[in-house]
């Protein structure tokens, strides 16, 4: 356990505030299990045991209420509850299920108090405990903060568990044979003669027994699908054009709408002239919607036709037009007045800086689009007595409170189906175009709208990741790093994404500060303070948050560290570290990757280690100094998600992270000039291609205690690893993102 | 307009200037082709035409009759995998899985005229296909077991 000598003490007086007053509700109601939702519309004949397993004559549905937008938990869910089940893939179906507060996330906890995730005293999973006991009283049932594992993994294999212990009590009372003497697999109770019988010949017996609650769960050595490669239940489905995402669902009598809303975000719609616009083929209806206009057409390209060819007046931007003005902003607001917290203060960082020989360095993380390559949409059905709405979201309960804002129907009348969702990195927990189809839909009742974006408005609506500057300071004394002094300037992701709902942010902002503060090094002085930059355009939770920003500053500053040292890269962070785990994922990468071992011409490896959601993950970039520039050649990843569960899922969710991570850091950035952001589709944000794409060797560590998600852990080390490759290849140290403005790829 | 998309026959009736994308998705209900970005950067909504891989997005109705289309839906099923199918199931390819039907039919079209693709051909042919999730390694192995497979036939 590394010394985490200092919790950001304003953060957690204020923090822990807010999050007590949600224990006044009472502990009972904190106490309380929530109702199971598949009781609502129970046929006869059906068991539900939990808000995870249902049971009827015909087959077996688990339900899998964390959002699946392509890294797979559809499939480990089910995989969790199939364990202890004793199913087997392909005896079941599954289902996302109905919005409920009984898939409450308890993994958010981790996320919303100010203790890094490597603290485990017991002040800090005390108030762990606290913030799930509000998250569960919300209802919060979100997909994020790679919390879908963490929040499963003991709830769903419980699940699992009191639904066979409950088929078993079923078959005993039918055949008359004593508990003890009933095993089970393949999906069936084994009675002691052999005979099978089918938990769906069950399902009416099951029905009418209390659930057995008195469940042990299997140890580790019992599992026979955790850890063990599975095949994930959508591969075929995706494999063969016939998994139907959101953007491919058709109802009878649907129309297809699509929006232009104002480019300067936030800013009104002064006018418009729809008169050409109305005369084109399959046009429909213009409506307006807020701070935009919605063309209705019978197909989706007639609709984005028409909407191109209306003319509109747009007010102002609410924050600075040009880009040069959102930089001087941040730079601006490195002020006692802006600070939102001390995340760290080990030592005396200032005592220790203010004389002497001081290395220096400031660093830029742009604003970046989330850009899924499925663009958004949604279908809205209102009728007077009801809402439905079929869409791909991270969050569904957070859309039957948006949905039921506008319509004025109860949450008891709004059915949300999620759909699968192609690619989100965080763009799926906004709700503007569910609101948008809503508003839509809301003035043509009665008939299915489906709302769906140009690419062109999908970047232009997006709400990007966070800008941020560092800057930095520190020493090194005898060839080893002993102070480290960084202050981080950005626009608070959560201030913004919160105050969309309604919410005003309780406390710092820990995303600020995510990926600099929490790396459980020993450096002696070691001091991050953030300031929160008045709010620009609006931004929101780009994959691993944070982490990508202010990781990269952490990094590439403690890399230039080690250089003015003379230190080795992956030497002087081993001995920095302070945390076993993560001491043994820098000697994972460095043994990998063959550090300091031969290289060839012009070619050289660059180190980073950052931990983030709770995973220590360490990457080693491989580049050559090509005459087309930098070709980056392999990439290595150690990291420690405490257990995996499915190793093919795990490699594969952390190479796709080096890649998202990789082709960002390269030539990604959105720029904001009259107002509007410049870029409009892939060809100016285009991040990696097949043929830069490096080899990705991947090793997961199972040291760690907890159990960890791995969507969003693999992003944050990868762009600093690069810059500190290209410094060993070039000695150019590339202190912004992204780097295209300083060197070439190859 | 006369097109046919998988063996079958189609009548459109259509502007001249709507995408063969869009007449596939929205007028026929050939979803597996996917809308990415309408200008030919992805490789989302790739489909063959009269043999060759292409950027329905790119292609307006008024060059369109008569053409013999295959969507990746054409290209084999879920109970028969085309050889390219069968290697992206067998290597877990997609993620999201939305770029993958492009993928497919692009890497299909590549082992057509190329059986014996170098590493440099598969990047070369591939890299005009998006992958947000970051498959492509995944990809590259995908196509490589494809094309080692088709010549054992």
């Amino acid at each position: 356990m590394g010394r985490i000598k200092t919790i950001a003490r304003r953060s957690f007086l204020i923090g822990s505030a807010a999050i007590a007053g949600g224990v006044a509700f009472g502990v009972y109601a904190v106490r309380r299990t929530p109702d199971n939702p598949l009781e609502d519309d129970l046929a006869a004949g059906a068991a539900t045991f939990n808000p995870w397993v249902l049971v009827d004559s015909e087959k077996v549905t688990l339900i899998t209420p964390h959002a699946d937008k392509g890294q797979g938990v559809m499939s480990s869910q089910a995989a969790l509850i199939a364990e202890e089940l004793d199913i087997e893939f392909g005896q079941f179906e599954t289902s996302f299920g109905r919005p409920s507060g009984a898939y409450w996330n308890r993994g958010l906890s981790h996320e919303t108090v100010p203790f890094a995730p490597t603290d485990e005293r017991w002040i800090a999973n005390t108030m762990r405990d606290v913030a799930g006991g509000a998250i569960k009283l919300l209802g919060m049932q979100t997909t994020g903060g790679s919390t879908s594992m963490p929040d499963s993994f003991d709830k769903l294999r419980e699940a699992g568990a009191v639904a066979r212990e409950t088929l078993k009590l079923a078959a005993s009372q039918q055949e008359g044979v004593p508990v003890e003497n009933l095993s089970t697999a393949n999906g069936a109770v084994i009675l002691p003669d052999g005979r099978q019988l089918p938990y769906t010949s069950l399902a009416a017996a099951a029905a009418t027994v209390e659930p057995v609650t008195d469940i042990t769960l299997r140890p580790p050595s019992a599992w026979r699908l955790i850890g063990k490669p599975m095949q994930r239940l959508d591969i075929v489905a995706k494999s063969t054009g016939t998994q139907q995402f959101g953007i491919d669902l058709a109802l009878d009598g649907m129309v297809h709408a699509t929006v232009c809303t104002s480019p300067r975000r936030g800013g009104t719609l002064d006018g418009y002239d729809a008169t050409e616009a109305m005369t084109m083929r399959g046009v429909s209806d213009v409506l307006e919607v807020t701070n935009g206009v919605a063309v209705v057409a019978d197909n989706t390209w007639r609709a984005i036709q028409a909407i191109n060819a209306i003319k509109f007046e747009w007010g102002p931007a609410p924050y600075p037009a040009e880009q040069a003005d959102h930089w001087q902003t941040l730079e601006d607001s490195f002020t006692d007045a802006r600070l939102d917290s001390t995340w760290r203060d080990d030592g005396d960082a200032a005592s220790t800086l203010a004389d002497g020989d001081i290395v220096e360095a400031t660093y830029r993380s742009p604003y970046v689009a989330h850009a899924p390559l499925e663009p958004l949409n949604a279908i809205v059905l209102v009728k007077d007595d009801s809402v439905e709405i079929w869409a791909g979201h991270q969050s569904p309960s957070q859309v039957l409170i948006e949905v039921g804002k506008i319509t004025g129907h109860d949450a008891s009348q709004i059915t949300f189906h999620n759909q699968f969702i192609g690619g989100s990195f965080g763009h799926r927990l906004e709700s503007e175009f569910i609101k948008q189809a809503t508003e839509i839909a809301n003035q043509m009742r009665g008939t299915p709208v489906k709302l769906t974006y140009s690419r062109e408005e999908d970047f232009a609506q997006d709400f990007p990741r966070h800008p941020a500057i560092g800057r930095a300071r520190g020493k090194v004394d005898d060839g080893k790093v002993v102070a480290i002094d960084l202050e981080i300037a950005g626009t608070s992701v959560l201030t913004s994404q919160l105050g969309r709902q309604g919410i005003s942010l309780p406390m710092a902002d820990p995303t600020l500060a995510a990926g600099a503060w929490n790396n459980p090094y020993d450096v002696p002085h070691y001091r991050v303070r953030t300031y929160r930059a008045p709010e620009l355009m609006p931004v929101s939770s780009w994959r691993a948050v944070g982490a990508p920003g202010a990781g990269f500053i952490f990094d590439t500053f403690l890399d230039e560290l080690i250089h003015a040292a003379g230190a080795d890269p992956i030497e002087e962070r081993i001995r920095l570290m302070g945390h076993d785990v993560s001491r043994k994922v820098l000697e994972a990468v460095a043994e990998m990757s063959d550090w300091g071992g031969p290289l060839g011409e012009n070619q050289a490896k660059g180190v980073a280690f950052i931990e983030s959601f709770g995973v220590p993950t360490a990457e080693v970039v491989q580049v050559t100094n090509t005459d087309r520039g930098i070709k980056i050649d392999k990439v290595w990843v150690a990291c420690d998600v405490g257990t995996i569960i499915d190793p093919i899922n795990f490699e594969n969710n952390v190479q796709g992270g080096v890649v998202f991570g990789l082709g960002h850091a390269m030539n990604c950035e959105l720029t904001v000039s009259d107002g509007k952001v410049e870029q409009s589709n892939y060809h100016a944000h285009e991040a990696m291609r097949m043929h830069q794409c490096p080899e990705i060797f991947v090793r997961g560590l199972e040291n760690g205690t907890q159990v960890r998600g791995i969507g969003e852990p693999p992003v944050p080390p990868v762009a600093p690893a690069l810059g500190n490759a290209i410094f060993a290849a070039t000695g150019q140290r590339i202190r912004e993102m992204p780097f295209w403005n300083h060197v070439d790829f190859a | 307009m006369k097109i046919t998309v998988n063996g079958q026959q189609h009548e459109v009736t259509v502007e001249d200037d709507m995408p063969l994308l869009w007449i596939l998705r929205d007028e026929l209900g050939y979803t597996g082709t996917k809308y990415g970005c309408g200008i030919a950067q992805c490789g989302a909504c790739t489909v063959h035409l009269d043999g060759f891989a292409v950027r329905s997005c790119q292609i307006p109705a008024s060059t369109l009759d008569g053409a013999d289309i295959t969507t990746v839906e054409g290209l084999g099923t879920p109970d028969a995998m085309h050889a390219v199918q069968q290697a992206w199931v067998d290597h877990q390819v997609a993620q999201c899985g939305y770029c993958q039907s492009g993928q497919i039919m692009q890497a299909a079209a590549l082992l057509e005229t190329n059986p014996d693709p170098t590493d440099d051909d598969i990047d070369t042919v591939m890299s005009g296909n998006l992958c947000r999730c970051g498959t492509y390694p995944r990809v590259r192995a995908a196509v490589k077991t494809a094309a080692a497979n088709l010549k054992e036939v």
